[in-house]
């Protein structure tokens, strides 16, 4: 797999992992029907970590983060988000949802919203700020995503990197602690996998706990303090990424890295 | 194979197509004398067409509109072929077409099915369109109540009706006199705003059926008193019991207010302050104003009754998908006149004796119901079609069930389920006319009684050609709304 440069080489100073937990997961496992997708994983996320998640498909990568906003349930183990527990309490889920951002492989934007009433509407909805404070919101995140002067079209009149911009401003718009991206880049096109992973390396350097599932090892090596493989379900290595790329340890590891590098 | 590379020096600028692909030339030959077989088949239809035309325009221009009775029509057109001789005997429409639009509604009363009929179309503009300004609903609205004043007549009726066509005329003067942007900068100033006219629609419901039955008015104000009750039940109920037991208890008041307090308050009411019309029972409703009735309320409960059933049926729990699988499966596999027979007959044995549950009321419950549960399986269809990945972007952003469904799930379900929606609503239009086999006279049941009539005896085509033709009006409006709604919310063009 090639992997693009990315231009702006990311500033490391600026990005400081604070000793503050943000997500802890002990012993977590899952399971679709009986099939094992996630087995015993224990991973603690500091606040302003930036971790790569890689492995190849089927390897549970995905459903793992999807577990932390818990749009998969776990069957054992702990999830503690911002430090609240997921649990089947709906209240607690969506307390946890609103204060984490995810972004999807297929952008999935709401079509018959316009791109500002996309921003918009949990702010509105969820957190109950007035219109014009959300508007106001909306337009400055998209003026950093770079595309305001297209707030008032649809989604389908957008290239997909600009629609996978819109749908990072659209999770910044909720004040999220802590961002998580689902193979955001893997829907696009190579010339706009540029403009989505710059736009990730901002807010990197702004602070923001990031996870991404990912196979773009080029954004891992310039931005990730950790990168995480994992296979069959469970974490198989977890590094700096220098030490991860240049010296794997797992046998597994090794035959991955050989193969997309 | 000797050099493969090439290299284009200058970008070729764009041509105009071939002169015999565009323009009318290019449309004929592309659609109608495309190759040998089309153009015989052009040849053909064209020769059909004028066949059915040729003889169906001089049978249709017939000179027989004032004609009394059949036998005057043969005199006139002379016989031929057909029951009416050459020609159309337009006479029986004449003669019979207030029957066949108010069946035996009180003559003097039917101002009141034409005033809610209009009112009707007032009540859905701001529902259905939004292309006419806020301010001209109301002029609508003013305009279509001081007709109604001026037609009752009395000084009383005069007076009214003109101050309300003056405040009409007022209103829309100054609508149109101030252009849109105007009217946005004198909004943003701050002017006073029109309320919105969807406050009529929502009132609607209750005056349409006060107009068409009559009776005391205090009984459809005691019926929306029902949901001012059920509001603040659930209004100052939901922070003590909680969201779901608060709902509940707002159902169950609002019921309870109608079944056992609002007559007795509308008894009362009335006692104090008389002011009513001239109660309509219900045989004597028929005709066209009976189908719209039937079909307006079976079109308008159908769709959020379907809602209702189609998120149902896709809940996690069991007892409600249960429910409401159970309630499709046993609707959807029963004809529509079986059910009109249980509406009429059965019923009544379930009943207390003495009982007065109108026939009507009880047709229009099962239109309805049969309506919703074909509505439930179109949502459905609405609903499969739309990727997983919008509930969870919805989930995500921490929206909750219901808000995910109202601003997310069910708007686009809705815009994919459009022409299934509509092709439901027509079908239940139609089917009104089933209800003649329980003896209800709707205009196909009146044309039996026109056809016994000596006068009229023997008339076939133009009777039910009229009404096929004022069903094509209403139906092929639905159809038409229905392309326009779509071409309204279509946002995925690039």
């Amino acid at each position: 797999m090639s992997s693009i440069t990315l231009e702006t080489h990311a500033d490391r100073s600026k990005m400081e992992v604070s000793e503050e937990v943000a997500i802890e997961i002990r012993g977590m496992n899952k399971w679709y029907g009986a099939f094992h997708v996630l087995r015993d994983i224990d991973l603690t996320v500091y606040q302003g970590e930036r971790i790569v998640i890689a492995g190849p498909s089927g390897s549970g990568k995905s459903t793992l983060i999807r577990c932390i906003n818990r749009l998969e349930e776990h069957q054992e183990g702990q999830i503690i988000v911002d430090g609240t527990e997921l649990t089947s309490d709906l209240k607690n889920v969506d307390k946890v949802r609103s204060e984490v951002g995810m972004v999807f492989q297929h952008f999935n934007l709401f079509p018959h919203l316009t791109i500002l009433e996309n921003c918009t509407l949990a702010p509105i909805w969820v957190r109950k700020t007035p219109r014009k404070e959300a508007e106001e919101i909306a337009m400055h995140f998209l003026e950093k995503v770079k595309i305001p002067e297209q707030a008032h079209k649809y989604p389908g009149m957008l290239s997909g990197g600009q629609q996978q911009r819109v749908a990072i401003a659209r999770s910044l718009c909720m004040r999220p602690r802590i961002m998580l991206f689902d193979e955001p880049t893997s829907a696009l096109d190579p010339e706009m996998i540029k403009e989505v992973l710059e736009t990730m390396v901002e807010l990197a350097e702004e602070g923001m706990t990031m996870l991404c599932v990912t196979h773009e090892m080029g954004f891992a090596k310039e931005v990730a303090n950790r990168v995480i493989f994992m296979d069959a379900g469970q974490i198989v290595e977890q590094n700096e990424p220098n030490e991860f790329f240049n010296n794997p340890q797992n046998e597994r590891t090794k035959l991955f890295l050989s193969q997309i590098l | 194979m000797s050099d493969m590379s090439y290299v284009r020096s200058e970008m070729l600028p764009e041509r105009a197509p071939p002169a015999s692909s565009v323009g009318i030339v290019g449309w004929a030959r592309q659609n109608l004398f495309n190759g040998v077989g089309n153009s015989i088949l052009t040849v053909l239809a064209l020769i059909l067409l004028w066949i059915v035309v040729s003889r169906l325009v001089p049978w249709f221009f017939s000179p027989t509109w004032n004609s009394a009775s059949l036998n005057e029509c043969r005199e006139i057109v002379g016989t031929g072929h057909g029951h009416g001789g050459g020609g159309a005997c337009w006479g029986v429409i004449r003669d019979r077409w207030q029957q066949l639009l108010f069946g035996f509604y009180p003559e003097a009363e039917r101002w009141r099915t034409v005033l809610a009929f209009a009112l009707l179309f007032v009540a859905l503009i701001p529902v259905l369109f939004n292309m006419i300004s806020r301010r001209m609903n109301w002029v609508l609205l003013l305009a279509v109540l001081g007709l109604a004043a001026l037609y009752l007549g009395g000084a009383l009726g005069i007076i009214v009706g003109l101050a309300l066509i003056a405040a009409a005329g007022f209103v829309g003067f100054k609508a149109l006199s101030t252009s849109k942007e105007d009217r946005a900068a004198e909004i943003e100033a701050g002017a006073k705003r029109l309320p919105n006219p969807l406050i009529f629609s929502a009132i609607f419901p209750f005056v349409a059926p006060w107009l068409l039955w009559g009776g005391s008015i205090w009984l459809p104000i005691g019926a929306a008193l029902g949901f001012v009750v059920g509001y603040i039940a659930f209004r100052y109920l939901t922070p003590i019991v909680g969201s779901l037991a608060g709902l509940i208890i707002a159902v169950l008041a609002t019921v309870i207010w109608w079944l056992v307090l609002t007559g007795g308050f509308a008894s009362i009411m009335s006692s104090i302050i008389p002011i009513g019309l001239e109660p309509v029972e219900s045989r004597n409703f028929g005709g066209f104003m009976l189908s719209i009735t039937i079909g307006v309320v079976a079109i308008a409960c159908s769709l959020p009754i379907g809602i209702v059933l189609a998120l149902g049926r896709q809940s996690d729990l069991l007892i409600v998908k249960a429910l409401c699988v159970g309630f499709i499966e046993f609707i959807r596999g029963v004809p529509l006149i079986t059910l009109l027979f249980v509406a009429s007959t059965l019923l009544n044995i379930f009943m207390p004796p003495g009982t007065n549950f109108d026939i009507i009321l009880r047709v229009l419950i099962m239109v309805t119901l049969f309506a919703a549960a074909y509505m439930a399986e179109v949502i459905r269809g609405g609903l499969a079609a739309l990727p997983t990945g919008q509930y969870e972007a919805a989930d995500a952003l921490g929206l909750d069930y219901w808000k995910a469904q109202r601003l997310i799930i069910m708007p686009q379900a809705l815009k994919i389920s459009i022409p299934g929606i509509v092709s439901t609503f027509i079908g239940v239009f139609k089917d009104t006319v089933l209800v003649s086999i329980i003896g209800l006279l709707d205009p196909l049941g009146l044309t039996n009684a026109i056809r016994a009539d000596v006068a009229w005896n023997g008339l076939v085509w133009e009777l039910y050609g009229f009404i096929a033709f004022m069903f094509f009006v209403f139906c092929f409006s639905m159809s038409r709304y229905s392309m326009y709604l779509e071409r309204r919310l279509r946002t995925d063009h690039r």
